[in-house]
């Protein structure tokens, strides 16, 4: 139960230039009144942020496009999108997702 | 009630809203599990400790950063390289951050600070939704949704280094596909909760075409970066066109 040099300090660093993007904006815009065009630019960021996370999640894999044939997540992720549509429910899109990638993997 | 002159109204939806916190986090909580577990199973076969584990859980706090650290101390990278290569990965933050500071404007830095430290892509995309129906968000409220996350995140990660002994492959149960499931139910309640769904989609389509292509020839980190700045200004323009 030690925690080496090496490794607190890795910590210690990693999480200092973690914690400065996270709470820098927070601290300083929230004292400015952020312009008219800002506010509209801020308004489309959550949905590039996650569209993006999403599209590398499914499509990108080690730097390269997976194969379509052999995307599992990507043929997993359809359901996941219809069920969040339709339902509007976090947690029931999570569930579709894992037991569709479970039974995808377990019959290619 | 003989205490009923001491509560305040303000008090009593201020508790309601910390609880109310708590239980919006509850969905994304099965996320936070699997990878929180994966991060574990993954730190403890780097050769890290118990303890270096809840420390890194606990003061990181951030998947893929403890992924990536994991990684390269395996390979026994320099503290420095590592320290750089998680700061390029988590600049995403400074977009998060300052999408969210609009809702906050009504609290002093130090209270801001509070609330930052603990933001992540999965609070992040709660929260986002929560500030499509109002103008600002409570401040108990977001404590509440962070907290919850975070002790999540340092139990999961704990859970994966005990365990991590013996479960070896929890990819055979789909658990590692919580992350993307959740990421797709974020995007997509985040779109449905709007007035401008066209747009919406039209700038998400873009985003994932540039993240995905630059991704490919950079890193993701920057491929994210990339992908929200010019598919966000895209969404800007188109709008003042109409």
């Amino acid at each position: 139960m030690e925690v080496r040099s090496y490794v607190l300090m890795v910590i210690v660093g990693a999480a200092a230039v973690t914690f400065i993007p996270r709470v820098l904006p927070l601290m300083v815009l929230s004292r400015f009144r952020i312009p008219d065009w800002g506010m509209r630019w801020l308004h489309y960021v959550p949905v590039s942020i996650m569209a993006a996370l999403v599209a590398q999640e499914l499509l990108v894999k080690d730097g390269s496009l997976i194969p379509l044939s052999r995307n599992t997540g990507l043929w997993a992720a359809l359901p996941a999108f219809w069920v969040a549509a339709k339902t509007r429910s976090l947690l029931a899109a999570v569930i579709t997702g894992i037991v569709c990638a479970m039974v995808l993997r377990m019959l290619l | 009630m003989q205490t009923a002159g001491m509560d305040t109204p303000g008090e009593q939806a201020g508790q309601e809203s910390f609880l109310r916190g708590v239980k919006d986090c509850l969905p994304t909580l099965l996320g936070y599990l699997s990878i929180g577990f994966a991060a574990g199973v993954v730190e403890k076969t780097a050769g890290l400790s118990i303890a270096e584990i809840a420390l890194l859980s606990a003061v990181l706090y951030a998947g893929s950063a403890q992924f990536i650290a994991a990684g390269m101390m395996a390979l026994n990278s320099s503290a420095l390289s590592i320290i750089v290569t998680i700061f390029f990965v988590n600049l995403r933050h400074l977009l998060l951050s300052a999408a969210l500071s609009p809702y906050f404007r009504h609290l002093s830095p130090f209270r801001n600070m509070l609330i930052g430290s603990l933001l992540t892509d999965e609070t992040f995309g709660v929260a986002i939704n929560e500030a499509a129906s109002r103008k600002r968000i409570s401040e108990k409220w977001m404590h509440g949704l962070n907290l919850t996350a975070y002790l999540n995140w340092i139990a999961a990660n704990l859970a994966g280094a005990f365990l991590g002994q013996w479960i070896s492959d929890p990819e055979r149960f789909g658990l590692d596909f919580a992350l993307p499931a959740m990421f797709v139910g974020l995007l997509v309640l985040t779109i449905l909760s709007r007035k401008s769904l066209r747009r919406d989609i039209a700038v998400g389509l873009a985003a994932a075409v540039i993240a995905v292509g630059v991704s490919l020839i950079a890193s993701p980190s920057v491929g994210v970066i990339a992908a929200t700045l010019a598919a966000s200004t895209f969404g800007m323009v188109v709008e003042r066109w109409k």
